[in-house]
């Protein structure tokens, strides 16, 4: 669209401007504040420099955080992608199928976090959970709470279990906006059903998948919530990702110099990732 | 191949139940039998868990709580974002692409970042333990994303409209509320659910910015879990009451998702 420059337009944003402001800027100049002092308590500060930021990055503790966060996001990415295009490649098209898989496909999506949480610990517990239980009945050894790889495997299996749904949507409403002449025109060349996939649906899913990679990435680079309620980051500290490590050092130890460093930073990543992507995505927007 | 379609998406939807049906389960059994006991289906059926929440002023008041704040959080994210994403859609102003992705930066943030600033913040002005606050605070996330849905809806409405409005000798003011504002109205519905969906399903920020008056109700569910010993039975029917908001709202918006999905957006 052809847009008007109009300086005024400002006015309209400015309710917003103020709102995200309040929210964003005081608060991060308050971290920002921190990351560079000491503090004794009672308002005393003491300038620090960059003391926090090399403490953090050199740190065994952050590197390990970060490691986890990494495999983590790939693992789930790996999975939930591949996964939610093929359910949304199998979804009924017409018929009274659509609103039942919607409906009951977005039902993980309005949960409070909390609660999947201990929905999911409920149903992993060994001993009364039906997962638990189930997978001991099988002869496996399971337990979430004592074997690091149980953690893991729960963790990653709920999360699945949590926004796979986000990618299938969005991958559903991909497909159903690509014209019925693109599917005559491949029948009559006689094109494979890989073809199909590969040279008609998939370009034409490119945005919206865009879209869901950058939002799955989003959200399991900042989740805390879920596992903090399943598992508590442990056993150990084996599934403390950057969110509950970070918690765990601003509020339990209270270590506000640090804690703060460390949020920069892990702001900072998210945001060089996300650039990343919005780029490509603008590029794709500015193509089509 | 074709015929064994269907059975992808049951076997997903199955997957998706199961989890939910177990705690649905939990939630009408004895703790003693939770705890004593492994059935598929409570053996001794008992409404005890749910008569107890909504007796209970500190269990019921939680609902309460967190739909409040939900509320004021979707009424004040959409009003702001709407002349906002107008904007956006119609005008080319200084700084505009470098605001709007200065506004998508704040959905990127993680909470935990913001967790101990808000705590300090929001006490300093006083609002702490305030549904307003835990309101302002999830303005964070949902202005953005509010302002992004709704700006790819209305770029989607062709600017003849706005100009053939004008020429009508309609004010900005009437065009917007009595044309452009019907137009959109789907738009309006789906950044509805979703300013609803991420300030429903939110924890960390309504538990640090909350200490009793304003507390959610997924607050009083892990405080509970933490402090009187480990009441599953409870804990699994406050579980359950947290998912029906969640189901009405999907049901009323169940024809927009898919177009709103569709629009590239969210």
């Amino acid at each position: 669209m052809n847009k008007t420059i109009n300086q005024k337009a400002w006015f309209f944003v400015i309710p917003v401007f103020i709102l995200v402001a309040f929210n964003a800027a005081i608060p991060l100049m308050t971290v920002v504040n921190y990351s560079f002092q000491e503090t004794f308590g009672n308002n005393v500060f003491a300038w620090e420099g960059t003391r926090w930021f090399k403490q953090i990055l050199l740190s065994e503790r952050f590197h390990a955080a970060l490691a986890r966060q990494i495999a983590f996001t790939f693992i789930i990415l790996l999975i939930q992608i591949p996964l939610g295009i093929g359910i949304a490649l199998t979804m009924p098209k017409k018929g009274w199928g659509v609103p039942v898989c919607l409906i009951l496909m977005s039902m993980p999506l309005l949960i409070p976090w909390n609660v999947v949480g201990a929905m999911w610990n409920i149903f992993a517990l060994p001993d009364i959970g039906f997962l638990g239980h189930s997978l001991n009945g099988l002869g496996f050894d399971y337990n979430f709470t004592q074997q690091p790889g149980d953690a893991w495997f729960t963790t990653i299996l709920m999360d699945v279990w949590h926004w796979t749904s986000l990618v299938v949507l969005l991958s559903y409403a991909g497909l159903n906006s690509i014209q019925p002449a693109y599917y005559q025109a491949a029948e009559i060349d006689g094109a494979s059903r890989w073809a199909i996939f590969r040279y008609i649906e998939l370009p034409k899913m490119k945005k919206v998948l865009t879209l869901a990679i950058l939002l799955r990435f989003m959200d399991s680079f900042m989740i805390y919530t879920e596992p903090f309620v399943l598992t508590g980051g442990g056993p150990g500290n084996t599934t403390a990702f950057l969110s509950i490590d970070l918690v765990k050092m601003a509020l339990g130890q209270f270590d506000l110099g640090p804690a703060a460093a460390m949020s920069l930073i892990y702001f900072f990543i998210v945001l060089l990732v996300c650039w990343v992507f919005y780029n490509l995505m603008m590029k794709n927007e500015a193509q089509s | 191949m074709k015929k064994y379609k269907w059975l992808v998406p049951t076997l997903y939807i199955i997957f998706l139940m199961l989890p939910i049906y177990w705690l649905i389960n939990m939630s009408f059994k004895t703790t003693t039998e939770i705890i004593n006991t492994y059935s598929l289906w409570p053996q001794k059926f008992t409404t005890e868990n749910y008569v107890k929440i909504f007796t209970d002023s500190t269990w019921y008041m939680g609902y309460v709580n967190s739909i409040t704040y939900t509320v004021f959080n979707t009424i004040i994210s959409v009003a702001a974002a709407l002349p906002a994403a107008y904007a956006f859609s119609r005008y080319k102003f200084l700084g505009d692409k470098h605001l709007f992705f200065w506004l998508l930066t704040n959905r990127m943030a993680p909470p935990a970042v913001f967790a101990l600033p808000f705590f300090q913040f929001y006490s300093s002005v006083n609002l702490f333990d305030t549904h307003i606050a835990v309101a302002l605070s999830h303005c964070l996330f949902n202005i953005p994303l509010a302002v992004w849905i709704l700006e790819g809806f209305m770029s989607a409405v062709p600017k003849e409209l706005d100009e053939t409005a004008y020429v009508d000798g309609y004010s900005f003011g009437r065009f917007f509320f009595k044309i452009f504002v019907p137009t959109i109205a789907a738009g309006i519905g789906i950044t509805m659910f979703f300013c609803f969906m991420f300030s429903w399903v939110e924890l960390l920020l309504a538990k640090t910015l909350t200490a009793t008056e304003a507390k959610p109700i997924a607050a009083t569910m892990t405080r509970t879990a933490s402090t009187s010993g480990y009441e599953l039975g409870l804990l699994a029917a406050a579980g359950t009451l947290t998912i029906i908001p969640g189901a009405i709202v999907i049901y009323f918006v169940k024809d927009y998702i898919a177009k709103g999905f569709a629009m590239g957006r969210v």
